[in-house]
């Protein structure tokens, strides 16, 4: 799948066939979710704010911010096997610029059940693939949260919390700074030695091999790495430890997509086995999500023109002879605007009007 | 095929100007830049890099926002904003402090709500939520000094550097919040992209650095 796309809708289209086509099933939402189980939440959250409404019934909902939050609530533990489903929904978030709501389509996919080496090839493979399809300059940068956090293992939590913010903005200054005042400056070289690991995986992985050993959580990694690399996708990864998703939430492998001239991430996922546990869930879970609003950016300027063909014609004309106008200048593939007179700023590559038996360009 | 120029936001000013010493020496020059003229940005392909001179607040935006790969933004600024950037590098330049000032008399009553005056609303925010002391931010965008001395405010949160406008002013610090100095950042959409040239600029640039002290 690999061809320019002029709207993000097409886009849309094509990669909900890629997951249909890999046994995933869409997930329709449908109803809305009581504002209470968001407020619960709110942590897992890109954005707390909500906008809310009473329904008929006096319960106070939500327009939803969040597709995960309802297909986690909706779906059911499996034990052996695992629901996949993907989705493309409205949600409704606080623009970060303007401060206010704006409505977003949400693309994405989630797996639910016993989450294996092999979900997370096959998500990790999808979101390559995804990235892939907005564009041939993409990387998907990977991390593992379970060697994050077992390299800050007893660490106090808020410095926890602080020297993973570090991490994730690569800033080793201010990391040596905080674990030197909490006494634990005998870490700070293996951590920034952990967060230089950055690159592609044949680089970054005999490092992370040196620095831990063959331990399970390497080795896995190793082996996922190893097929992406077989699928052909291995040059687009980066395994990067600055992905840190909200470990309250978040475990094993944790990943962010970028496109080249978009600048912000444009896919983010992970497993989230932590969120499921908070709601009282034995399950595992995976996913990954588009944002789509920040794929505009990619798609502006595409279309030159308006339209191929304006066609101008006057209340006088035969309606059956405009609307045979219409049909022949379409004939060759052409978009075609009927207009009675050009309107400001609409752009077209040729103009053509009502002429006797078909139509004529006036526009040489 | 030949490396994209690396776009570099550099603030106005005097720190600016320090900065962009720092990148000449460490192997990035930009000649023209130099040049008496109103230009806002420069480039030096044999360099690999485009520099253009933003209001020091903006510098982080820039950045994020992706119009330039890399940028020098106080840590003040990403204090107060918390960009999504990389903080990659602090540069040990325009170094000075966040600190609280009030008028030499000034003693806290902590039965009242504090009135602070400051340009770093969200810095003095996180700063007396840590205290666990109740405030009312006064925002200002110029001139914080005025605030105690007209009784608008109790306190001021404010970046002092050496300290002579506020003894000019009768004012002295109270409390240094956080050392403040500048600090190299990345967009980190285009790190991906620009690893090899933003690696190799600061490495250079620590070299640099190091060979300084």
């Amino acid at each position: 799948m690999s061809q320019s796309y002029v709207s993000a809708e097409q886009l849309c289209a094509d990669l909900r066939a890629l997951y249909a086509a890999n046994g995933y099933r869409q997930y329709k939402m449908s109803k809305f979710e009581e504002y209470d189980y968001y407020v619960r939440n709110k942590d897992f959250l890109i954005s707390d704010s909500v906008i809310t409404f009473t329904d008929t019934n006096g319960k106070l909902m939500a327009l939803k911010p969040d597709v995960t939050l309802s297909i986690v609530k909706n779906s059911r533990d499996m034990r052996g096997g695992v629901q996949k489903m993907y989705y493309g929904e409205n949600v409704y978030r606080v623009s970060g610029g303007a401060h206010e709501f704006r409505e977003i389509v949400q693309l994405g996919l989630e797996c639910i059940g016993d989450i294996d080496d092999y979900c997370v090839l096959e998500v990790l493979t999808l979101a390559a693939k995804s990235l892939r399809a907005i564009s041939p300059s993409s990387v998907l940068c990977v991390s593992q949260l379970d060697i994050l956090s077992g390299s800050l293992m007893g660490v106090q939590i808020d410095v926890h919390e602080e020297i993973l913010r570090c991490i994730g903005e690569k800033n080793a200054h201010e990391m040596r700074r905080i674990c030197e005042a909490a006494g634990i400056a005998d870490r700070a070289d293996r951590l920034c030695e952990l967060m230089n690991c950055y690159g592609a995986p044949g680089d970054v992985l005999p490092k992370l091999e040196a620095m831990f050993g063959r331990t399970h959580t390497v080795v896995r990694l190793s082996r996922i790495m190893e097929a992406m690399e077989k699928a052909g996708l291995g040059d687009m990864i980066r395994i990067d430890f600055s992905v840190v998703n909200d470990v309250k939430f978040y475990n094993g492998i944790v990943f962010k997509g970028y496109v080249e001239g978009v600048p912000q991430g444009v896919i983010s996922g992970g497993q989230y086995d932590g969120l499921m546990r908070k709601l009282g869930r034995r399950s595992g879970a995976l996913g990954f999500a588009i944002y789509t609003d920040m794929l505009e950016r990619l798609f502006e300027g595409a279309g030159e023109y308006d339209a191929d063909v304006l066609l101008l014609y006057s209340e006088a004309d035969d309606l059956a002879a405009v609307q045979r106008a219409v049909q022949t200048l379409q004939s060759d593939g052409s978009s075609v605007v009927a207009q009675r007179i050009a309107p400001d700023k609409l752009r077209c590559r040729r103009t053509a009007k009502i002429a006797e038996g078909g139509v004529s360009f006036v526009d040489g | 095929m030949a490396e994209k120029l690396l776009n570099i936001a550099l603030p106005k000013g005097r720190l600016g100007e320090k900065v962009y010493n720092m990148f000449e020496k460490a192997g990035f020059p930009c000649p023209s830049i130099r040049e008496p003229n109103r230009k806002l940005i420069f480039e030096n392909p044999e360099a690999g890099v485009r520099y253009f001179w933003v209001k020091p607040s903006d510098v982080a935006i820039y950045v994020e926002r992706g119009a330039a790969d890399i940028g020098v933004a106080g840590k003040d600024i990403l204090l107060e904003y918390e960009p999504d950037v990389y903080e990659l590098l602090d540069l040990n330049t325009g170094i000075c402090r966040m600190a609280v000032a009030a008028k030499a008399d000034y003693r806290d009553d902590p039965s009242r709500t504090l009135r602070v005056a400051t340009k770093f609303s969200r810095i003095a925010q996180k700063y007396y939520a840590s205290q666990g002391r109740d405030i009312d931010i006064i925002h200002l965008n110029g001139s914080i000094e005025l605030a105690p001395i007209l009784g608008l405010s109790d306190v001021i949160v404010d970046i002092v550097e050496t300290g002579a406008t506020l003894r000019e002013n009768n004012l002295v610090v109270m409390e240094e919040i956080v050392p403040i100095s500048a600090r190299l950042i990345a967009n980190k959409a285009s790190y991906p992209f620009r690893t090899a040239q933003i690696a190799r600029l600061m490495a250079e640039m620590m070299a640099m650095m190091e060979g300084a002290k």
